[in-house]
């Protein structure tokens, strides 16, 4: 009966209308447009309650606030938690304003984030590097040091790699809606906050390892795939098992026949349509211990998809680099 | 090139002591919980770690803030959250007296820049550190709300207004000889709350 | 001087105590509200008054109050903020070290007008000396029957309790309030929903500033209209103004809006004039986050009015020429202060008190305070200077909560009114390291924190 009240909303986003239920907020009505329209979301997760609201990165304009009171918002919104209202006009990339802001935003996370993607593990899945690609300027206006935390362990399992961190809170989220007691937080304050259990802890309940696939960067690495593999090397490929704890489907990243790593099942927009369990992520490395669908379609922008493994039919060795000079001549 | 933007929290230890409030104290902590509505006992985290602070030996230790978090029912990381949040609650060890110099705009333009450097001069100590007999703590903070009667500081929660160099000597003189007899400075959070 | 309406009765001895309160007239507002009036008659009055939030936006309190959710069927709460932290304000510590009764008549009488059972006092940690005698006055209250069960024998009943703070100047913020208030980090909540709905607990709430709702009380006393009539135009009323910086009598001052600047700053009976005869250089005239102006655009409007101790006049020619009326907090600069390391200064304290939750206030102050003390001491580029505009520019209106704008104001501000003096300290910089400079007498270098980076947690 309720779903027969529910009141639709027309909203316009970059001149495209839309109608969406009472309650939507104006990035996921974008996402239901989808394409260049959806505004980057760095800590907004639509499956963690609470998230959103905080890297500003997904700011757009409201230039019409309603059919009913018509009046511009004064300031750029955080698109991921404004909620839309019925006749509302909203700019994203028409609004010079907001890809200006946006510079301004991708700057400043970048201001103290290492440019180590070289080494990094995230690198080509990062949705930082995405941003940067998109928005980042060629040259840093700061001459000052990036600021520096040791690194450290969190858990068997769990790289902490505090100098790429954006704060975005999401693995906070994630361990306490996905676990039965949160053992890490945010400590401290201002530019010298970090994640962090603060003493000597091992975050190891059950769940954990979705931080891993929830962090937009580097952060939060699965040791059990730390410097394996660059990912474009790998091909991810749908997999499922019998599992007590979890539905078991997942993606399991393979090299030959040979899993490197196993991680959740990410949408278009990069977020994880069922979590997974440790169980599958960190222990289950052997192809036996998985049914193989077939290969994942990776639709973001990714070199991940640039060596074309979804046209194999099965999982086979292949030499990347000698695919990708075929493909240059 | 040396990175002068290292940022290294020190790391705590669990030492797994035995702490808890005298029996006194515990009956206002559950009074004091009792101001807030049930479920919520969360709200009095702030007022208790004044407390704990105070009567458990002048910082909170792990130990401390996992008693606190018992008492409460809370999560020990939701304490550590908070704790390191707020720049009244102390981590590591502190002197007996915590001389906390004001050093934002108004009190600068009163010289509470000189007031800092008189005190580092005296006891010799740098903002951060304890002097070797543990008796005085130094620390810059921002706007202690005295800024008319700037400059100002605060030891151990209580203000001392319009200073200069020769009233803050005879300050730190007046609170040895305190520290030599034992006498608290000031009275408890315990009181306050009435 | 005449025409005090909040400190009428501060000079009474003894007025801290509920007797001599009560004996002066206190707490009658408080019959006259509960036995004579209905809750929407009070909240009327208050709309009328033209009362607006004192704490440093000037949102007309009536309004907000009229924003409650009043459909909702779970508990009320009205929160005082008492976080006073904003530099150069200390109005709300000078109102409740004085007269703490005046403050808990304003809550009852608010309270009865919203609906609230319960309310609480937030207070800055670092006054552990008010929450005392704020308790003690709660106490009095209690023991004399306008606080508890049964309020004067009516069917209204409300508890008032003292929730102190630790030492953050973003619990000032009311989200952030409330947040630290239920026990967490005081990180800003995204709005909407606002705390009308979505408040204490998810329950409806208001939060208001000590001085506004202390107001409360003399305004059912005199009626919203007469309380309307003084002052001028919109800002209606006396304001409390906390004076400080290079003059010669630092204080609280209430004063009638529309007293002009100059008389403010000149007249014996408020700050008495500049400190060791010197002249006039710039004032921030609401709180450090509020532009600072120069003398002549301080004294007089860009139009060339004079400008007015109101809402409205401090406001005149925006932020191009004008500033705002903020908390109240009035710092005077002599000729001899420098506005980089004032600003500097400033800057410090905003990375320092940056919540760290969303990026651009949490990078953005950093930088800017970098870039400052490079200025300061000497080792800074021309290109520095337009690059804090730019970065202060990316912080404004692009934050979670209001701290990202007070914190890229004063720089913004200062760069526009004094860029010649930044411009002295990168082509002078042998002047501005070696030797003392501004009012300063000290060795710059000796002051600089050892970590290099200015952030002193320990």
């Amino acid at each position: 009966m309720r779903g027969l009240t529910t009141k639709k909303m027309k909203v316009t986003i970059d001149n495209i209308p839309v109608e969406v239920e009472d309650g939507t907020t104006i990035l996921q009505a974008a996402r239901k447009i989808g394409g260049k329209v959806v505004p980057p979301a760095m800590c907004y997760y639509s499956k963690l309650k609470g998230s959103g609201g905080k890297c500003r990165t997904c700011l757009v304009k409201v230039s019409q606030g309603s059919a009913k009171d018509p009046r511009p918002m004064p300031k750029l919104v955080a698109s991921c938690s404004t909620p839309v209202q019925d006749g509302m006009v909203v700019q994203n990339l028409t609004s010079p304003e907001v890809v200006e802001a946006r510079k301004g935003i991708v700057e400043f996370l970048l201001l103290n984030h290492p440019l180590d993607c070289p080494v990094c593990d995230q690198a080509g899945e990062c949705d930082l590097q995405d941003l940067s690609f998109g928005y980042g300027m060629e040259e840093t206006a700061t001459e000052d040091d990036r600021r520096e935390f040791p690194m450290t362990d969190i858990g068997e399992n769990i790289k902490l790699h505090m100098n790429r961190c954006i704060l975005c809170y999401r693995c906070v989220y994630a361990a306490d809606q996905l676990t039965d007691k949160r053992l890490h937080g945010v400590l401290y304050r201002g530019d010298v906050s970090e994640i962090g259990t603060f003493i000597r802890n091992a975050v190891t309940n059950e769940f954990s390892g979705n931080m891993i696939d929830v962090c937009p960067v580097g952060a939060l690495t699965d040791k059990t795939f730390r410097f394996k593999s660059r990912v474009w090397f790998l091909k991810p490929m749908n997999a499922h098992r019998e599992c007590a704890r979890c539905a078991g489907k997942t993606v399991a990243w393979m090299f030959g026949n040979e899993i490197y790593r196993v991680t959740g099942r990410k949408d278009q927009f990069g977020e994880v349509e069922e979590f997974i369990c440790n169980e599958c992520r960190f222990e289950k490395k052997d192809a036996g211990d998985w049914v193989i669908e077939g290969p994942r379609h990776i639709s973001r922008q990714s070199v991940i998809s640039a060596n074309h493994y979804e046209e194999m039919t099965e999982p086979s060795v292949i030499d990347p680099i000698a695919g990708k000079m075929e493909k240059d001549e | 090139m040396q990175n002068d933007n290292i940022i290294q929290h020190p790391q705590f230890i669990r030492e797994g002591k035995q702490v808890a409030f005298a029996p006194g104290t515990l009956k206002k902590v559950h009074e004091l919980i009792l101001r807030y509505p049930e479920g919520q006992q969360k709200s009095a985290l702030l007022p208790l770690l004044h407390i704990a602070q105070e009567e458990l030996g002048g910082h909170l230790s792990v130990d401390i803030m996992d008693y606190v978090a018992s008492l409460l029912g809370i999560q020990p990381v939701e304490v550590y959250e908070v704790a390191t949040f707020y720049s009244m609650f102390y981590l590591d060890n502190m002197g007996k007296y915590v001389i906390e110099v004001c050093r934002t705009g108004p009190c600068a333009l009163a010289g509470s820049e000189q007031i800092l450097a008189h005190l580092r001069d005296v006891l010799e100590i740098k903002p951060g550190e304890t002097t070797p007999d543990g008796i005085f703590s130094l620390r810059e903070v921002e706007c202690l709300g005295s800024c008319g009667t700037a400059p100002v500081m605060q030891v151990n929660t209580e203000y001392y207004e319009k200073l200069t160099p020769g009233k803050v000597d005879r300050l730190l003189e007046d609170l040895r000889e305190y520290a030599n007899k034992n006498k608290p400075g000031g009275s408890t959070w315990v009181e306050k709350f009435c | 001087m005449g025409g005090k309406i909040l400190l009428a009765s501060i000079d009474i001895p003894g007025i801290r105590e509920f007797g001599v309160y009560r004996a002066s007239g206190g707490y009658a507002a408080v019959e006259q509200a509960l036995r004579g009036m209905t809750p929407a008659q009070v909240g009327n009055e208050v709309t009328k008054s033209g009362l607006r939030g004192r704490g440093g936006a000037g949102f007309p309190t009536g309004l907000k109050w009229s924003f409650l959710d009043r459909k909702s069927d779970k508990p009320r709460y009205l929160v005082c903020n008492a976080d006073e932290s904003e530099p150069g304000t200390f109005k709300d510590r000078y109102l409740m070290h004085h007269l703490p009764h005046l403050l808990i008549e304003g809550l009852i009488i608010s309270s009865y007008a919203l609906g609230v059972k319960t309310c609480y006092i937030y207070i800055r940690g670092e006054f552990k000396y008010l929450v005392g005698i704020l308790e003690t006055a709660i106490r009095e209250a209690n023991k004399n029957g306008f606080l508890g069960e049964r309020i004067l024998g009516t069917d209204f009943s409300l508890n008032i309790y003292v929730h102190p703070g630790a030492g953050a100047y973003i619990c000032g913020e009311e989200t952030a309030l409330l947040e630290s208030l239920e026990g967490k980090r005081g990180n800003p909540r995204i709005k909407p929903p606002f705390p009308a709905f979505k408040g204490l607990y998810g329950c409806p709430t208001v939060v208001n500033n000590v001085e506004t709702l202390a107001t409360v009380a003399p305004i059912i006393r005199m009626g919203g209209e007469a309380y309307a009539k003084i002052g001028r135009g919109k800002s209606t009323g006396t304001k409390l103004i906390s004076a400080c910086g290079n003059i010669n009598n630092p204080g609280v001052y209430e004063i009638e809006m529309g007293l002009p600047v100059e008389d403010f700053i000149y007249a014996p009976e408020y700050c008495g004039g500049i400190a060791n005869d010197k002249y006039l250089k710039a004032v921030i005239p609401g709180g450090s986050s509020v532009p600072i102006l120069p003398a002549d655009l301080m004294l007089n409007t860009a139009r060339g009015e004079k400008r007015l101790m109101t809402y409205e006049s401090l406001a005149d020619g925006e932020f191009a020429t004008g500033t705002m009326l903020g908390s109240g907090g009035f710092i005077v600069f002599d000729e001899d202060a420098c506005i980089v390391r004032n600003t500097w200064n400033l800057a410090h304290f905003y990375r320092h008190e940056s919540c760290g939750q969303c990026s651009p206030c949490r990078e953005g102050t950093g930088w800017m305070e970098r870039v400052l003390y490079r200025i300061e001491h000497g080792a800074g580029k021309m290109s520095d200077i337009d690059l804090l505009v730019r970065v202060a520019k990316n912080i404004e209106g692009n934050t979670i909560c209001p701290l990202g704008d007070a914190a890229a104001w004063p720089v913004a501000s200062a760069i526009r009114h004094f860029r010649r003096e930044f411009e002295y300290h990168v082509k002078h910089p042998e002047v501005v390291k070696n030797t003392s400079h501004g009012a300063l007498n000290y060795e710059v270098e000796s002051m600089i924190p050892d970590s290099g980076t200015g952030v002193n947690y320990w």
